[in-house]
């Protein structure tokens, strides 16, 4: 097994509703996408469940928006969030 | 200049900073948001603002590199405060200075509305039934939304 190890950070609404802000998250191998990674979190119950499949979530690879066809590396930073609504 | 910071700005600070690269520049535009005291819900006493950090500061200079694109700006400075703030405290702070006032004036407005849009910030509303999070509004994504069709 070739298993990698990426952080994931839950913001704002997301945070709350999870009671999770920030976590290490093993995956079975390199090049994961996100989508499965979403799969995964998902199955961890109800709540989680709800929020992975909201339409409306956002999530970024290292700091950058990208979408569930994104692949993910060891080290790499996931960040999901609500749409934003700062200014 | 972006910052991200906790404390208040000083608007005549920021205004004499935009105003030290005369006689270059003929125009000054500023652009400040306060907590406003009714919301989503209900009244509002006060606001708590979470942000990506590192995320915010990338997507600000993105939004910030995309506007000097488009228009011949000189400085443009850009604040926004998180964590715990009250009603009618000042928010957000975009300035810009230009040559003439039409690209100060479209630049401004064109910071403010990818910043509502794009920056990875969220408000929650602090009332007396509770605490809420703000909801993205169309009409913000719409503002945004009309940039794409025009050059300028």
């Amino acid at each position: 097994m070739n298993e990698i190890v990426i952080r994931i950070r839950y913001f704002a609404r997301l945070c709350d509703q999870l009671g999770c802000s920030d976590e290490q998250f093993a995956m079975d191998s390199s090049g994961c996408l996100v989508a499965e990674l979403k799969q995964k979190l998902a199955g961890r119950g109800e709540n989680w469940k709800k929020a992975m499949e909201l339409p409306s979530l956002l999530v970024a690879v290292n700091q950058v928006l990208a979408n569930d066809q994104a692949q993910l590396h060891s080290g790499d930073e996931v960040g999901f969030f609500p749409p934003v609504t700062g200014g | 200049m972006i910052s991200i910071q906790q404390s208040d700005f000083d608007l005549n600070e920021e205004y004499r900073l935009l105003r030290s690269a005369a006689p270059e520049i003929g125009a000054i535009v500023t652009f400040v948001g306060l907590v406003r005291d009714f919301g989503d819900e209900s009244l509002v006493k006060g606001m708590y603002l979470e942000h990506y950090p590192g995320m915010t500061e990338r997507v600000l200079q993105e939004i910030i590199d995309e506007a000097r694109n488009r228009w011949p700006v000189k400085d443009v400075r850009i604040i926004h405060r998180v964590g715990s703030l009250s009603a009618s405290d000042q928010i957000v702070f975009v300035g810009v200075n230009s040559k003439h006032r039409e690209a100060a004036f479209a630049a401004c407005e064109f910071l403010m509305d990818f910043l509502k849009t794009r920056a990875p910030l969220w408000k929650k509303e602090i009332t007396d039934q509770g605490e809420y999070w703000v909801e993205a509004k169309d009409v913000d994504a719409r503002r945004t939304d009309r940039w794409k069709d025009s050059q300028k």
